[in-house]
């Protein structure tokens, strides 16, 4: 019998390799352009005095002063909800590969629903944490901005750690059982260790969430030119910063918006390279099966 | 049978949903001996074995019956922390597993969660059992380098030395050898022959040759059943059923 023909094979594959070529550069290239596009009009207009100050009066009409307080706010908020959502999480995600894994259809069940929480937009727990505010009587505050993100995270912090535990082989769960390990034991000293590089992907994922969202903090942590002195204090973020100097109908507001895009990009970037190489010293005992 | 029983299997029937895998096993695997569990793929050896230290616990809807008698205390039922009967039996998997640590963590890991913290004590002991499986001069100047970067044979070693430090009284191996290239594989059958003077061994495997070249007693399981069980030399000179005589002239494999 004749196979197809190795002409066509041939150009099969050159079709396919072209395409992921185009696929590949053009992913990157609007990457590239993003954030060029940040620094060009933003980096004019990035001074000192930009991340240095709060903003005074006519600030919103291209006067003096800076972000301060949106960067602060942001950080705070961001670390807070990750480390909330770490401490959440990480025990779940362990909980279910290593203490649930006889349970297969209970386990698909809860991948599922954090599958759906996972995909409901920020603007849903916005809303949700607002009406838990309303609850509770706490004002717009940093607090509650913590506590919404926090939730909105949790599903992502879950679900990332878990797709990395469920890599781990059985056979290494066995060999560790059968030392006359205990599950929390394993849980912390084999399945933590061998999956260090992924829960730091899982972290950073969600620090990007968590300091990147708009929607979740428009009503539960407000906005204020003040720096946020206590957890019942409103917060500036910077989202919300972009957002509202991007609406400015004055020119130099407008550039400075970008600014403020180019110090959130640079507070994420700090925060990656620095986990990763964080990350790197515990990599070199990961078992690769 | 000469010597003691170490460990008792009466009535043993293993079913994961509706599929049965094993069907009334009774087996008695003799003390300080070589037991081999030989028989074809998909035979239920493997299970036979996770059984013993109950890593069938991990399987979804398991049902097990019947009693697993060891130190005259019922494993399956019995009132004493798994974890602590565990211990009792080291496990060597069809590849290595090495926790995600240095060549030393793994050694001394089981001695630490046994609460031994000196560090002389563990330094002693890592080199005790490394040396008990030939490994201690290859590695002696890396323990501390991950283990990660031994060779498959060398893993295979550590995860017994690994095994034996905690002391077992019993070692379940399950095909040791299958991942490892001929040397490795004759270094670990000639460790297991010294092995067996301190521990009671329970050998799965499907080689024939192996079997004949380390088994005191071997048990010749076929669709999750005991076909035949005695003491090598009986089983290979003058196997008594049917499907024994038709395995060893390798009708069926």
């Amino acid at each position: 019998m004749k196979g197809i023909p190795e002409m066509y094979k041939k150009a099969e594959e050159i079709f396919f390799r072209i395409l992921m070529i185009i696929s590949t550069v053009s992913i990157a290239a609007v990457l590239l352009m993003i954030i060029f596009s940040i620094l060009y009009n933003g980096l004019p207009s990035l001074s000192w005095e930009m991340i240095s100050q709060t903003p005074k009066g006519g600030f919103y009409f291209g006067k003096e002063g800076g972000i301060l307080n949106a960067i602060i706010g942001s950080v705070y908020l961001s670390v807070c909800s990750t480390i909330l959502a770490l401490l959440i999480g990480l025990p779940v995600a362990m909980y279910m590969n290593v203490f649930m894994i006889r349970h297969k259809k209970s386990l698909n069940s809860i991948r599922f629903f954090l599958d759906i929480l996972w995909g409901i937009p920020s603007i849903v727990y916005g809303a949700f944490g607002f009406v838990i505010m309303i609850y509770f009587g706490l004002k717009t505050s940093l607090l509650a901005g913590i506590i919404t993100v926090t939730l909105f995270i949790i599903p992502i912090m879950v679900r990332s750690m878990d797709e990395v535990l469920k890599t781990v082989p059985s056979g290494l769960l066995e060999s560790a059982l059968s030392l006359g390990s205990t599950k929390t034991e394993i849980s912390f000293k084999v399945f933590l260790r061998q999956c260090i590089p992924g829960i730091v992907t899982a972290i950073l994922l969600s620090f990007g969430r968590a300091i990147g969202d708009a929607a979740s903090v428009l009503f539960t942590t407000g906005y204020t030119d003040s720096i946020p002195e206590s957890l019942s204090d409103p917060a500036a973020t910077l989202p919300l910063a972009i957002f509202f100097q991007l609406g400015s109908p004055v020119e130099e507001v407008r550039q400075r918006a970008f600014a403020s895009a180019a110090v959130l990009t640079f507070i994420i970037l700090l925060i990656s390279i620095s986990a990763r190489l964080l990350s790197s010293k515990f990599n070199r005992n990961k078992i690769k099966f | 049978m000469s010597g003691n029983t170490k460990i008792l299997i009466s009535d043993l029937y293993l079913s994961i949903g509706k599929h049965e895998i094993l069907k009334n096993i009774n087996v008695e695997i003799p003390e300080n001996k070589i037991t081999v569990l030989l028989g074809p793929s998909g035979c239920g050896k493997t299970t036979l074995l996770k059984t013993l230290n109950r890593l069938t616990d991990l399987y979804d809807d398991v049902k097990i019956n019947g009693s697993i008698i060891l130190d005259k205390d019922d494993i399956l039922h019995t009132k004493s922390d798994i974890t602590w009967i565990r211990q009792k039996m080291g496990l060597l998997s069809q590849r290595p597993y090495p926790l995600p640590m240095s060549i030393y963590g793994n050694v001394s890991y089981g001695l630490k969660i046994k609460g031994i913290k000196k560090k002389k004590i563990l330094d002693e002991k890592v080199e005790h059992y490394l040396k008990e499986v030939n490994l201690w001069e290859e590695v002696r100047e890396r323990l501390h380098h991950p283990a990660s970067d031994l060779s498959i044979g060398q893993q295979q070693r550590l995860c017994l030395a690994r095994g034996l430090a905690v002391d077992p009284e019993i070692i379940l191996a399950d095909e040791p050898t299958s991942a490892l290239d001929p040397l490795s594989s004759q270094s670990i059958e000639e460790m297991f022959m010294i092995l067996k003077k301190d521990y009671t061994l329970v050998v799965v495997t499907h080689i024939l040759r192996q079997a004949k070249r380390i088994a005191d007693h071997v048990v010749f399981m076929y669709l999750g059943e005991v076909v035949e069980q005695g003491p090598a030399d009986e089983f290979f000179t003058s196997p008594k059923m049917e499907r024994t005589k038709a395995y060893l002239k390798g009708a069926f494999n």
